[in-house]
């Protein structure tokens, strides 16, 4: 078993990719995920990985390049935040429906205008239906931990989808944690080699990538690559127990934290976690049969489960780190309350969005969306149904 | 595109930018392509490719590769002299081991001729068309090889199927440099131009004689001029074979063919003095 050592998130995040050693990343450098490439270059300056590294001029390039080099058969990483995966927007399509399983690591950013370097979900979520699989992280020891599973679910011969390793920027990328590492073999033999199933390199069996496909077999294409996500969920709880059995910490499609007798539950996705179980505690201390839903998995998006595990609440909080204007709610309320739909018995539900462009949210602000959360119980009705969390009006 | 590959005489790998050439050849479930390629978007074919090339590196350091692989990226004129610079510029200066051939055909013709920064003066196409007030495109192109040129890289050539041993010659030389190169290939379009098909050839040759597309090398920063017109036709005598052109000749539109001339013989000069 591994060291406990004490590093910031981006750091991790570098530690990880250094112990996967993929064939080639390419990346371009962005605050806040700045220090993982350059953590990274260090590595392969000084030999500490056998990767190739390609200093890109954009962010387009960047996954054009990963793209490239994962249809030449390699495993392939990539990293960055905010307007730089804006930037990669088409060819993030591109990487998943050529079912190139690339991992990137993505340091949660708010989107402009106006600039804004911190945290906010709005990034991964305009994202969310690009086609990649997108895992998020409440610490760093989680981002260390999920980067390496995500090669493993990424190149499972049943996904074979991207996988977007979500982390909140600068309170996860720039707080130094204590964290348990695993060894270098430990995290090699876990990932294993990687076997492509078809390459440009193989010259002997030449493959046409991204032809034009027309009315008559593009649908067929899209529905084979939706089927893809049924096995992705499994996959991923299956490596999640392989990596359990490995590591001693458990991961699944989400976290619940004190939920079994809780009649009440907060959902949430990130580092706010952390904070909201010292709310939970807190809630609980008073009395309130709280609990806490942290989702881990964004897509595939786990709806048989929360039916399972929120169907007959009284009532859930969804805290959206994200808008979607015009919408309903924040994206992640309008998932859950579709998945909810389906339950005999629904939760009455109520939506915060809270922390754009990084304004904090601290245990007091998520104690009171609790009580709120009691009084909506109590009146058996929604007043309202979105709400915001420490803006000022 | 078949003259380009008929000259490499290791296996290669082929990238294409989206444009005419991808959308012919690889209709699904069909592919004309017999060697390894890939589309993957409109301005990305240098970098979609430089991942490919690195990868090969990757795999051949590791001893999972031993054959020698060539990398060949194929964009239009729109995919490299416009959207696509960017990724080009890029690729270049990371010095990956690559063949960029642009193929020119003057404008957007993909999508039904719309003007390209590689669009001549006075050409008309859909978004410079021939109107009252303006005579089609009023600004001169762009000069990508130049620009390629000054990337310092290994190999840059200007060619033109007009002159296929021209052609074949400077694509075997761009194979066997050790870093990046790049190609500049005049290819004229018939539906674009407005020609009849069988003369293609003819028009591509044409363009060369009145050295609008003149024929040169630049190896290892040294520029050498390929094929020396024996006599320098006027640039009308290439105009006129165009229908794209045909408002030049009417009303008052003869002074946008003097500074076309004027332009060309600048440049041609230019040319001259940097191969001399």
């Amino acid at each position: 078993m591994g060291k406990l050592i004490s590093m910031e998130g981006n750091q991790a995040a570098a530690e990880a990719m250094r112990q996967i050693n993929p064939d080639v990343v390419a990346a371009y450098p962005i605050t806040p995920q700045t220090e993982v490439v350059q953590t990274f270059a260090q590595f392969v300056a000084d030999g500490r990985v056998d990767t190739e590294f390609i200093t890109v001029e954009s962010e387009h390039s960047a996954m054009s390049a990963c793209v490239g080099a994962a249809a030449a058969g390699t495993r392939v990483m990539t990293a960055t935040s905010a307007n730089g995966m804006a930037l990669m927007w088409e060819i993030l399509y591109i990487a998943a429906s050529t079912r190139l399983p690339i991992v990137m690591a993505l340091v949660n950013r708010a989107l402009s205008a106006n600039i804004n370097i911190h945290c906010d979900h709005s990034d991964s979520m305009g994202a969310r239906d690009a086609g990649w699989i997108q895992l998020y992280c409440e610490n760093s020891q989680e981002v260390y931990d999920t980067l390496i599973q995500a090669v493993r679910i990424a190149e499972h011969p049943q996904v074979r989808l991207p996988v977007m390793v979500c982390y909140d920027g600068f309170i996860i990328s720039h707080a130094v944690e204590c964290l348990k590492l695993l060894e270098d073999k430990e995290v090699q033999e876990f990932v294993g080699e990687f076997k492509p199933v078809n390459s440009l390199l193989d010259i002997a069996h030449p493959h046409t990538f991204g032809p034009l496909d027309l009315y008559d077999f593009y649908f067929e294409h899209k529905r084979q690559q939706i089927e893809a996500y049924g096995p992705a969920k499994q996959v991923i709880v299956e490596i999640g127990k392989q990596f359990s059995a490995l590591s001693g910490r458990e991961y699944g499609l989400f976290e619940g934290y004190r939920l079994q007798d809780a009649r009440l539950a907060i959902v949430l996705l990130g580092s706010a976690a952390g904070t909201a179980k010292e709310a939970v505690d807190r809630l609980r201390a008073d009395g309130l049969p709280i609990g806490l839903l942290k989702l881990r998995a964004f897509r595939p998006f786990p709806s048989e489960e929360l039916i399972q595990l929120l169907g007959g609440f009284e009532a859930v909080a969804v805290l959206d780190r994200a808008v979607s204007f015009g919408a309903t709610a924040g994206p992640l309320f309008t998932e859950i309350s579709s998945a909810l739909f389906r339950a005999d018995r629904r939760p009455l539900l109520v939506n915060y969005i809270y922390g754009l462009g990084g304004r904090d949210i601290d245990i007091e602000d998520i104690q009171k969306v609790g009580e709120e959360l009691e009084r909506t119980a109590e009146r058996g009705k929604t007043e309202q149904l979105v709400d915001y969390v420490s803006v000022r009006e | 595109m078949r003259q380009v590959l008929l000259a490499a005489d290791t296996p290669v790998v082929v990238a294409n930018a989206t444009g005419c050439l991808e959308v012919a050849t690889t209709i699904f479930p069909y592919t004309a392509w017999r060697c390894p390629f890939i589309h993957c978007a409109f301005e990305n074919a240098a970098s979609t490719l430089s991942g490919v090339e690195t990868a090969y590196r990757a795999l051949k350091k590791k001893g999972k590769i031993s054959q020698d692989i060539r990398f060949i990226a194929f964009g239009g004129d729109g995919g490299t002299y416009d959207i696509g610079l960017q990724a080009l510029s890029g690729a270049c200066e990371r010095g990956h081991r690559m063949l960029y051939v642009c193929y020119d055909n003057q404008a957007y013709m993909n999508t039904g001729i719309q003007r390209s920064s590689a669009t001549p003066l006075g050409a008309a196409t859909t978004t410079c068309p021939a109107g009252k007030l303006l005579p089609g495109k009023s600004q001169n192109r762009k000069d990508l090889t130049e620009i390629m040129a000054a990337h310092h890289i290994p190999y840059v050539a200007q060619t033109s199927p007009g002159r296929w041993n021209d052609l074949v010659s400077k694509t075997q030389t761009a194979l066997r440099t050790e870093g990046p190169s790049f190609m500049n290939v005049l290819s004229p379009c018939p539906r674009g131009w407005r020609f009849p098909p069988n003369e293609t050839i003819k028009i591509a040759q044409l363009a060369v004689d009145t050295c609008l597309w003149p024929l040169y090398e630049v190896v290892e920063g040294k520029w050498r001029l390929t094929y020396r017109p024996k006599q320098k036709l006027p640039v009308e005598e290439w105009l006129k074979t165009q229908g794209r052109f045909a408002h030049l000749f009417k009303g008052d539109n003869q002074q946008v063919i003097e500074q076309l001339q004027a332009e060309v013989d600048r440049r041609w000069e230019e040319l001259l003095e940097k191969s001399s």
